[in-house]
């Protein structure tokens, strides 16, 4: 561990400062109810874990990126180990009480592992990539990464946690692309999925499939490759109506609510339609912290976890969402920046990991709340009430405030204090 | 790998750009939710948190023409709740039942009731006692979504006195709510049913205001005021009558509970309906918030049948009241005038064709003018001037009386008389040849195929009171309708009321002169076919009016098997008589 004095990217720190208090002032606000519940007093907790977060924070911005590349493997094999054990020994919790995402001994829930997987496949990942000597043209070269992310990814899918799950697949195909791998490849290596969720409809599927095969006859891959590839979507396409059949039902209905939320007033488009009515009441200045009619009234569902951003829409309206949105776009930008400036490319390739996943998080969590993304249970970073996501979130800018100081113009560069 | 920094700077650009985009295109979403489509949703969050409690409007205070109150409201108390589902408002029906009583029946329509409107509070109990409400307010922590509301309640301070008139109001009922007329009505409202109460119930009823108060998710009150601003409820208007109280206490007293029949007063310039009523009664308080089965069951089992209002569904034949109408007749159509005398004098009878037609006084009357026929009730006397007049003149008559019409009351119950309005009337019901010209006779002396309601012979004898012309009765102060029935010359009229004077002054009413007043009038016996003791039970008929030359006031009475109708005329004449003495000591009394 370095003692040596660093120069700490204040920009980040203070974005993600204020990001975390605005959403502890939010998590507050969703237990204000007219009848009080169990969530009035979660700020508290979400306070502490907020403190013991930054302290965290501090703690691996002292780690070197050397330790940290040299703790990659251990740490990995850490996560894999508790995802196996979820598999026979997770709980589930709250609005997710069926699935196998907490650990708990002795009954006492400890954490959500899949939390801590977020970071540690990153750093897994942003190692293996960065071993590459000149960035894979073939699917085959990619079976390392593949492997990787495959065997975390499927044993969350296996709690199942779908929203962990689009995580995953969304920071693998960024960091493959911050590797240098080409758009082609990116598309060939993603069309067995898209073929799956094209799958529904065949004159879709159709034009996918020749534009894929035209691809294929363009990018010129290894015939195997190219024939696996069409093999595959060919499987995919018609497979997807089986694997349809196979999902739980809540997960259909779920898909089905986020194509048209109608379907199911009372149950399942409930969730998403309360939540619209939340932000669209909310007009341009909200109905004043604490205010919200939809939250206070119990209307909006999961108003501190999932559905914590239609509190902002309600309460503090579109002007509150926008700065919501500035806090976050300046965290992205300036992550983008800290990648660039990375001193190796393994560094790199963890910063723009970080960066993907938590794009993907608020993507999907915000988009979810305005019925512009299916409910997948995603928390939103920094508002979204959780210890693990949390601590993870502050992990990850603790690293991210190491690979800065680290980083190309850190000491000299314009940012440094 | 290529991790020179200028493929990183490409890179971090494009990365750069996706990012910026995806913030776009969220904004612009949230933009359109929240700006463009506001007034949406800011509605359906309105919607989601409000819930309007009605506040019952009070009904219009209706006052007879003196300014004392018929239809008052008191304070009252209805009990009601707000709930989501069917199944979570039995299970609080079911726990409610143990803390007041609730009859199964009460259970069932507060659920029919839920049906109709959901999301109005489902009422349980409309007019709750205040024992009731004393307990639920103890136990109000138990039962969260109760709303105890005062509520006006109808009250009718001279409750039997009033009801043949003014009718009662009753919960909206489920055949009603299927009609289109009650489309603005939700189910627990309360409606009037009979009388007054039916006839003016858009005017009485007022309008419902709102309160709102918000509900959470489950639909528990969690705020009771302030919510939104209250909409007051808007009192109905108050309907002013023409009826006397006094009067109609007086007639309500004179009948007592002895006496069956019913009786009408009418003012013959205005038509005003100074007094209506039917005996026996009932109590219209007793029919507010659900008429209680036992004393339902009592009045529809009576056999006086209370619930038959005498004065306008009753049918009777009127008997020799219906004399003036042939009378009338036979003066406007010339073939008689009041001193000519008929070719038979009357020996207590006479012979048409093969059957004798007897006259109700056996001793006979001898050779009368028509005068002296109308003061003794000759029958022999219109038999003859029936048949002169002949059958089908005295059906086209009888027509033009509006013998066949309903008066025009403003009151629902009204029933049409029934007169034939041609010959073709008797071949339909007796065939061309079952029935012969003897039938006109029965009809000149108001009998046969002729039942009048008590309110339309009132009716008629205003035209006879005064210059020809019927007044349409009016219980509420509306505007005043004649219609000339009759024409007959200013002097034929004088004629005609001097031998209804002569009807009470020597002739069969002579009992009930009135001292001071000239009294005006006819009596009518009508046989009914019911024998006790080998007796006929004779309706008892007297109509009439006074004072004579300026009459203020006509008086239609009937008792059900009362016998003679000299009986009804000493009640007539006393009710007249009240009117006429009492009212002036009152007008006095109100000039200071």
């Amino acid at each position: 561990m370095s003692t040596r004095r660093f120069p700490v990217d204040w920009p980040l720190v203070i974005v993600a400062l204020l990001l975390s208090v605005y959403g502890i002032s939010i998590v507050y606000s969703a237990g204000q109810t007219d009848i009080p519940t169990a969530v009035a007093r979660v700020w508290k907790l979400q306070s502490i874990w907020f403190l013991v977060a930054l302290g965290a924070a501090y703690a691996v911005s002292r780690f070197s990126v050397r330790m940290l590349d040299w703790v990659t493997w251990p740490a990995y094999g850490l996560t894999i180990v508790l995802l196996l054990a979820l598999v026979f020994i997770g709980k589930g919790a709250g609005t997710a009480a069926s699935t196998k995402s907490w650990l708990a001994i002795g009954g006492v829930r400890i954490g959500q592992p899949s939390e801590l997987a977020k970071i540690t496949v990153v750093l897994a990942l942003a190692k293996v990539l960065a071993a590459y000597k000149e960035p894979p043209r073939s699917l085959l070269e990619l079976w390392k990464p593949a492997l990787v992310v495959g065997v975390p990814w499927a044993l969350i899918m296996l709690q199942p946690d779908l929203g962990t799950g689009i995580v995953f697949v969304g920071f693998a195909f960024a960091m493959l692309f911050w590797a240098g791998v080409s758009w082609p490849l990116l598309v060939l290596a993603a069309s067995p999925v898209v073929s799956l969720i094209f799958a529904f409809n065949p004159m879709v599927w159709g034009a996918w499939f020749l534009l894929l095969i035209a691809l294929v006859l363009w990018y010129k891959p290894y015939m195997y490759e190219g024939i696996f590839l069409v093999v595959m979507n060919v499987i995919f396409g018609v497979v997807s109506p089986i694997v349809w059949d196979k999902l739980a039902p809540y997960q259909q209905k779920r898909l089905l609510v986020f194509i048209n939320p109608d379907i199911d007033r009372r149950q399942a488009g409930y969730h998403v339609i309360q939540s619209q009515i939340a932000i669209g009441s909310g007009g341009w200045f909200g109905k004043g912290f604490t205010e919200g009619t939809q939250k206070r009234l119990a209307f909006l569902p999961a108003q501190h976890t999932d559905f914590i951003f239609a509190v902002v829409g309600e309460e503090l309206g579109f002007v509150g969402v926008t700065l919501a949105f500035s806090l976050f776009l300046l965290l992205f930008l300036r992550v983008t920046k800290i990648a660039e400036r990375a001193n190796d490319s393994f560094s790199s390739l963890v910063a723009f990991g970080l960066l993907a996943s938590w794009l993907v998080h608020v993507l999907v969590n915000v988009g979810m709340t305005l019925n512009l993304m299916p409910i997948t249970g995603i928390p939103l970073p920094f508002f979204s009430y959780g210890g693990s996501f949390m601590l993870a979130s502050w992990l990850a800018i603790g690293i991210l405030v190491r690979i800065s100081a680290e980083g190309r113009g850190g000491r000299n560069g314009p940012f440094a204090v | 790998m290529s991790f020179h920094p200028n493929d990183l700077r490409r890179r971090a650009g494009v990365a750069n750009a996706l990012v910026v985009l995806l913030v776009v295109f969220l904004t612009t979403g949230f933009f359109r939710s929240q700006v463009i489509q506001h007034q949406k949703y800011a509605l359906q969050s309105e919607t989601n948190r409000l819930r309007e409690l009605p506040m019952p409007a009070p009904r219009g205070v209706i006052y007879d023409r003196k300014g004392q109150i018929i239809a008052d409201n008191a304070i009252g108390y209805s009990v009601s709740v707000l709930v989501q589902r069917e199944d979570s408002l039995r299970a609080l029906l079911q726990r409610l039942t143990g803390t007041i009583n609730l009859a199964n029946s009460q259970i069932e329509q507060s659920v029919r009731r839920y049906r109709r409107a959901p999301t109005r509070p489902t009422v349980i109990i409309p007019d709750a006692t205040f024992d009731v409400v004393s307990v639920l307010e103890e136990h109000r922590a138990e039962f969260p979504g109760l709303i105890i509301e005062s509520s006006p309640r109808r009250f009718y301070p001279d409750g039997p006195i009033v009801a043949p008139f003014v009718g009662y109001i009753g919960e909206v009922s489920e055949n009603e709510l299927a009609q289109p007329a009650f489309a603005d009505y939700k189910a627990g409202q309360q409606v009037g049913k009979q009388g007054l109460e039916k006839q003016y119930e858009s005017v009485l009823r007022g309008r419902e205001g709102s309160q709102f108060v918000e509900v959470d998710a489950r639909g528990r009150i969690v705020r009771q005021q302030g919510a939104r601003a209250d909409l007051p409820p808007e009192a109905g208007p108050p309907l002013h009558t023409n009826i006397d109280m006094d009067l109609q206490r007086y007639v309500a007293g004179i009948f007592g509970d002895s006496l069956e029949g019913g009786a009408v007063a009418l003012d013959p310039k205005t038509g005003a309906v100074l007094a209506l009523y039917s005996a026996p009664t009932w109590d219209a308080n007793r029919f507010i918030g659900g008429i209680p089965q036992q004393y339902w069951d009592s009045l529809r089992t009576d056999p006086r049948r209370p619930l038959y209002n005498k004065a306008l569904q009753g049918t009777y034949p009127p008997g020799s009241t219906f004399k003036l109408a042939t009378t009338v007749l036979g003066l406007e159509s010339g073939a008689v005038t009041m001193n000519d005398r008929m070719p038979i004098p009357c020996t207590g009878g006479m012979q048409f064709g093969s059957r004798y037609f007897r006259c109700w006084d056996k001793r006979g009357h001898g050779n009368v003018s028509l005068a002296g026929a109308i003061a003794k009730s000759c029958d022999v006397y219109f038999y003859q001037l029936g048949l002169k007049l002949g059958l089908s003149r005295m059906l086209a008559g009888g027509v033009s009386l509006k013998m066949n019409d309903k008066s025009g009351i403003d009151l629902p119950e009204e029933r049409r008389p029934r007169w034939p309005e041609a010959v073709e009337y008797f071949d339909r019901r007796y065939g061309k040849s079952g029935w012969t010209q003897s039938v006109v006779l029965n009809l000149s002396i108001g009998q046969g195929e002729n039942s009048q309601t008590i309110l339309n012979m009132a009716r008629f004898y205003t035209a006879l009171a005064t210059d020809g012309s019927a007044a349409v009765p009016e219980v509420a102060q509306t505007t005043q309708r004649r219609e000339k029935i009759m024409n007959l010359t200013p002097e034929q009229l004088d004629q005609v009321r001097g031998a209804l004077v002569g009807v009470v002054e020597g002739g069969t009413a002579s009992a009930s002169a009135i001292k001071g007043v000239q009294l005006a009038g006819k009596t009518g016996t009508s046989q009914t076919g019911k024998f006790v003791n080998g007796i006929e039970l004779d309706h008892a008929w007297f109509v009439g009016f006074a004072p004579a030359n300026d009459p203020k006031i006509v008086v239609a009475v009937m008792i059900e098997f009362g016998g003679h109708g000299t009986r009804s005329a000493r009640i007539a004449s006393s009710i007249i008589e009240a009117y006429l003495k009492v009212a002036p000591v009152m007008q006095q009394m109100a000039d200071g």
